[in-house]
């Protein structure tokens, strides 16, 4: 599906996947970013974050049960922990060039530049067993080119929630000094990140994913159509202005969308009836 | 450590986005004056030149366009009287610029269908997306199924009918002709419409600026019941109807310097 929508945005892919359950943490991480200078230094500023990043770990009580190391800066590993998430990814985004994609039992946020299938085979996906996934192509447009800007956003600091957006938020600043206020982070200048932190922020005061996502459309200023996933739930969110667009299938044993039909006929080869929500409409489904 | 920048990996597939020289697939299987061609593996260019090629060249008034694929900008600029069918679904901007044909599109269109469509009908079995219809100028244009936002915007003759409902914004900035929604209608219908008429069939969310209740006439009745009955829709269900008010400055012969005085 994204590999037929990379003319929408040939910049960066990312994929949040979901799977079962397990009683271990997942931390995807990345020590640099692509616009980390790739100077003479580069490959030892790697090295001594990786070995600061795995010194925190033990520091903070964090089993390594596994590590693989994807590309010379992307890392995924499965921990023994039971302490605090956020303290977990505040400490190694310390590190400078740091960034913690995702974190949870279920959820793993893999992105990077390039196409969709660059991606997947650069990070081995095509392996991935899960049972619910969303994706994004980006074009840039008000923020760089680089894995920090790319989709989907992880709810930090909550487990399993990602986010992907189409649109622009014209109220980003307002939300981002309220929200760092509250102790929140934000690893990039792009506003789709706000999405993902004001849901985990709303869902942190006791909301339930439909109602935070309903509250977003009165909150939140701009256009916008996004999706909010959790480890049991889809949720799609369409602005008043109904700008941005959303092509939507609901099959028996499957809810498939994006925005051009020709992705959800990348998967499904008969016809079908497909139909865009309409303006304010808020829908989640469970699993 | 290879950085791999966005700009150059982009490669292009194979939907049209590049391919300037492409050539006339001359695929179809043609009988008289019928001709059908599968256009799974066409590109949306490939697909555009083949149906030219068979309408302009080789006489054909009726095509049959298999596996169309929802891909985007099928059928454009079609200026003949010809029928064109489309077993499947269209992408953006389907059938847009179209004078004259005559188009049954078995799926569903996405974004900006039958954009300046100048004449000719267009019946879509499914859903369409927002925009549909957007600055039409004449012609008839039916969605069996139901229609996003901002149909018909700036639509400046024809008529949109659809038996679903529609959404936000719908006949914005609507200067002439018709539209006909069974279902019901999003916020800011008909907002600072010009000219024209919108019947609705169900329960409108909000009126847009300057669109207002107009008086049911014998005339309204008869075309409801001609469209219907040309396109075996079935029976109408009552309809409101709405107009422009022409309340907006745009009505008035004041000077801007008098408008500032009055308004």
């Amino acid at each position: 599906m994204l590999q037929s929508m990379k003319h929408r945005g040939p910049d960066s892919t990312g994929y949040a996947l979901y799977a079962e359950r397990t009683e271990h943490v997942v931390m995807r991480y990345t020590t640099a970013n692509t616009t980390t200078p790739r100077d003479f230094e580069f490959q030892n500023r790697l090295q001594r974050n990786r070995a600061e990043a795995e010194r925190r770990l033990a520091s903070l009580g964090a089993k390594v049960i596994t590590c693989e190391q994807e590309t010379d800066y992307a890392f995924r590993l499965t921990l023994d922990y039971t302490g605090e998430l956020k303290q977990l990814a505040d400490q190694i985004e310390d590190i400078p060039d740091c960034e913690v994609l995702s974190l949870g039992h279920s959820l793993e946020i893999i992105k990077d530049l390039g196409d969709a299938e660059t991606v997947c085979a650069q990070y081995h996906l095509e392996q991935f067993q899960g049972t619910h996934a969303i994706g994004h192509v980006r074009m840039a447009t008000e923020s760089d080119v680089d894995i920090s800007g790319a989709h989907p956003y992880w709810a930090y600091p909550f487990s399993d929630i990602a986010v992907v957006h189409n649109g622009q938020l014209t109220n980003y600043f307002q939300w981002r000094r309220r929200l760092e206020r509250s102790g929140h982070r934000f690893n990039s200048e792009c506003d789709s990140e706000i999405i993902a932190v004001y849901l985990a922020e709303k869902m942190s005061e006791g909301l339930g994913l439909k109602e935070a996502m309903e509250k977003s459309l009165d909150e939140l200023d701009g256009v916008f159509t996004y999706i909010c996933v959790t480890a049991d739930a889809l949720g799609v969110a369409k602005d008043e202005m109904a700008a941005k667009p959303l092509v939507l299938f609901e099959g028996e044993n499957m809810i498939a969308m994006a925005s051009e039909e020709m992705a959800i006929r990348a998967i499904i080869d008969h016809e079908i009836n497909t139909y865009d929500p309409y303006e304010g409409e808020v829908m989640v489904w469970t699993r | 450590m290879d950085a791999v920048t966005g700009e150059s990996q982009i490669v292009y597939d194979a939907r049209g986005l590049v391919e300037p020289n492409a050539e006339v697939p001359k695929i179809s299987s043609i009988d008289g004056t019928k001709a059908e061609f599968d256009a799974n593996d066409l590109t949306t260019r490939q697909i555009n030149l083949e149906l030219r090629w068979l309408i302009n060249e080789q006489g054909i008034t009726d095509v049959t366009v298999r596996n169309p694929g929802a891909k985007h900008s099928l059928g454009v600029g079609i200026l003949t009287r010809c029928k064109i069918t489309f077993d499947g679904s269209l992408g953006y901007f389907g059938c847009g610029v179209i004078d004259g044909p005559e188009v049954h599109i078995k799926g569903r269109v996405g974004w900006s269908s039958c954009e300046n469509m100048m004449s000719g009908t267009v019946v879509v079995e499914g859903n369409a997306g927002s925009l549909t219809g957007a600055a039409m100028r004449g012609g008839d244009l039916i969605i069996k199924g139901r229609l996003g936002a901002r149909t018909g915007i700036d639509q400046k003759g024809g008529t949109i009918l659809t038996m679903g409902s529609v959404g936000a914004n719908t006949g914005f900035m609507m200067q002439r002709g018709r539209q006909v929604i069974c279902g019901d209608a999003g916020h800011g219908l008909g907002d600072s419409m010009y000219d024209g008429i919108i019947y609705v069939g169900g329960k409108v969310r909000s009126l847009g600026i300057d669109c207002v209740p107009g008086e049911w006439t014998d005339a309204d009745t008869e075309f409801i019941d001609r469209k219907f009955r040309i396109y075996e829709l079935g029976t109408p269900p009552a309809f409101q109807k709405f107009v422009c008010g022409k309340k907006l400055y745009n009505y008035d012969s004041l000077e801007p310097s008098e408008r500032k005085l009055v308004l």
